[in-house]
């Protein structure tokens, strides 16, 4: 299993900041191309990833037991 | 003195805190950027900003900054505090401190904080008007990362 985090307008549209998904082995786009599927109201075009709290590419493999954050474009400062 | 420099709080920020956490004996200068909350943007008026942050990835990013600072600055010390939460106009939301020996590092190197935290911290606002809400994004124009990411700083 790999965990999702969801964070500001992402949280409010899937309802929930975490969930834990059966898809360690899989790249970033694959990952992002699943739960786009599974949830149509998610969208992941202009999102950020990073994996256990790294920036990540699309073809970063996530491994079981990894972190996903799903980051959406940044406002702080 | 070393802990604590880079920080996310739910709580006021104590600006002369975050002075004397980077005050240095070789230090002839020190800049504070204080970052608050405005009423007024593109005529609209804000009554109220919520902020939510990624705190430990936020953390690991503000350590990145620093060490990008250290490369080009090698003499700087430098604080980082970001508050969450709801806050309300002329709240402090943010405030980088920085010393240098001399002045005018202290304020390049401030400057430079800020627009990598406007980078590649994760962290977001929320603005409350007074008919609606949103997520504010995007406002250096700098996504979509062509390269799922931003680019790092030369």
């Amino acid at each position: 299993m790999i965990s999702i985090l969801f964070f500001a307008q992402l949280q409010e549209s899937m309802g929930q900041a975490q969930m834990e998904v059966p898809l360690a082995g899989k790249t970033v786009a694959e990952v992002k191309a699943w739960l786009e599927k599974e949830y149509p109201l998610l969208s992941l075009a202009q999102v950020m990833t990073a994996v256990n709290e790294e920036f990540a590419r699309d073809q970063t493999i996530v491994n079981e037991g990894d972190q996903v954050a799903f980051i959406p474009p940044i406002s702080g400062g | 003195m070393q802990e604590n420099k880079f920080e996310i709080v739910d709580q006021p920020i104590d600006v002369e805190a975050m002075r004397a956490k980077v005050m240095d004996r070789n230090a002839g200068a020190v800049t504070l950027f204080i970052g608050t909350v405005r009423e007024m943007t593109k005529g609209k008026k804000t009554l109220s900003l919520q902020y939510e942050a990624y705190a430990p990835m936020a953390i690991k990013m503000f350590e990145q900054i620093e060490r990008e600072i250290l490369e080009q600055w090698p003499d700087v010390r430098l604080a980082i505090t970001h508050r969450v939460g709801l806050l309300a106009i002329s709240d402090i939301a943010v405030v980088i401190a920085v010393s240098s020996p001399h002045r005018k590092v202290a304020y390049e190197a401030n400057e430079f904080a800020i627009e990598r935290i406007k980078q590649i911290v994760p962290i977001w606002k929320k603005e409350h008007w007074e008919d609606g809400t949103a997520w504010i994004g995007d406002q250096l124009e700098n996504v979509p990362y062509p390269n799922g990411r931003p680019e790092e700083a030369e």
